[in-house]
């Protein structure tokens, strides 16, 4: 989509003050798009009121939207428009203007908070609208950490084609691997790899360690002992199981990071 | 005020330990931690934290990043749509 298609969908059509934490994956990298669209994100959130209402009932109101609620997609949306729940982590009032109320709200990712908003107006009773939105936090990227600019990307980018420094590329992209900081890991052996990327699935004798809090069916990436990214997989068993395995498969493959033929080819075909 | 409830544990306040099941090397000769990755290599495996500006869409941002960078593509996690 390119800009020049502004003047066909007119200014009501567009996303006004909407802004904030957006990743942008680039070539290869897309591939973990996946692990983005589940993870959690945070907001700040500007509400607008459409009667007066006083500070504490606004704050009760907020506080019953925590945990899950149950939520169908406005009608302008990108997904189908099905009754659908999310959870809320948390909605944190943070202070009220006459009829704007600002708030940080925590939820899973696929939450719309233009319906949220929407929601919490229907139970005060007096009606409310976003106002103004920016997202705070999109998995492990948040707004406080390596945060960059379109000017950014432009200047640095043309910096670097003059200098070919990579300190410089390095100032506006980060490795794929910084999306995976909240996905549970797994680390396996150099001679596992290349089967994984082929499409095989995660076996016992592969692996050489784990972190906590896998379930059976959670996302999970393995890693190479250098910290590359191999794939994301889904589990088959706990952490404590996955310990106590001593062969059979850990966990299924569901999309492959690394190309083939990066580590060597360490298993037996049927030939030979 | 109001009574502390007992809030949710969001995905980025999970704290998680690495056990060890197994130990063993890695060798240098196959591929590079991913800070070490060449230039290009480190673009093409690379993700941009950008900070969305109000206006165009997440789509046209991220076609914009496609541009300014020259790559055949880009895609973006989640749209910001609101």
């Amino acid at each position: 989509m390119r800009w020049s298609r502004r003047d066909s969908r007119g200014i009501s059509q567009r996303n006004p003050k909407v802004t904030g934490v957006l990743p942008v994956t680039l070539e290869e990298s897309r591939k973990i798009v996946q692990a983005f669209l589940h993870s959690g994100k945070e907001y700040v959130c500007v509400m607008k009121l459409h009667g007066d209402e006083t500070e504490n009932r606004v704050n009760e109101v907020l506080r019953e939207f925590e945990d899950t609620i149950y939520q169908r997609p406005p009608l302008r949306a990108s997904v189908k428009r099905q009754l659908r729940t999310r959870r809320i982590y948390y909605i944190d009032f943070l202070e009220m203007d006459g009829r704007n109320v600002l708030f940080k709200v925590g939820c899973e990712g696929g939450t719309y908070i233009r319906k949220l908003c929407y929601d919490v107006g229907e139970v005060l009773g007096c009606g409310a609208h976003m106002q103004e939105l920016r997202r705070t936090r999109a998995g492990s990227l948040t707004e406080n950490k390596d945060i960059v600019t379109l000017h950014d990307v432009a200047y640095w980018f043309a910096e670097w084609q003059q200098q070919k420094d990579k300190k410089i590329l390095e100032k506006f992209i980060q490795p794929m691997e910084r999306a995976l900081t909240l996905v549970p890991k797994i680390y396996v052996r150099d001679s596992a790899v290349d089967a994984i990327c082929h499409g095989a699935n995660l076996t016992a004798p592969g692996i050489l360690s784990l972190e906590t809090g896998i379930n059976s069916g959670s996302m999970m990436a393995v890693l190479t002992l250098k910290g590359e990214a191999v794939a994301l997989t889904k589990a088959g068993a706990s952490t404590e199981e996955i310990l106590n395995m001593e062969h059979g498969i850990v966990a299924k493959t569901e999309r492959v990071l690394m190309p083939r033929g990066t580590y060597p080819k360490c298993w037996r075909s049927g030939e030979a | 005020m109001f009574p502390a409830m007992p809030r949710s544990v969001a995905p980025w306040e999970i704290e998680r330990k690495l056990l060890v099941k197994a130990e063993d090397k890695t060798n240098p000769r196959y591929g590079h931690k991913p800070e070490e990755r060449p230039s290009e290599e480190y673009i093409r495996y690379g993700i941009i934290n950008l900070d969305k500006p109000a206006g165009p869409t997440s789509h046209e941002v991220a076609a914009w990043v496609k541009r300014i960078l020259n790559l055949q593509c880009v895609g973006h996690g989640g749209t910001l749509e609101a």
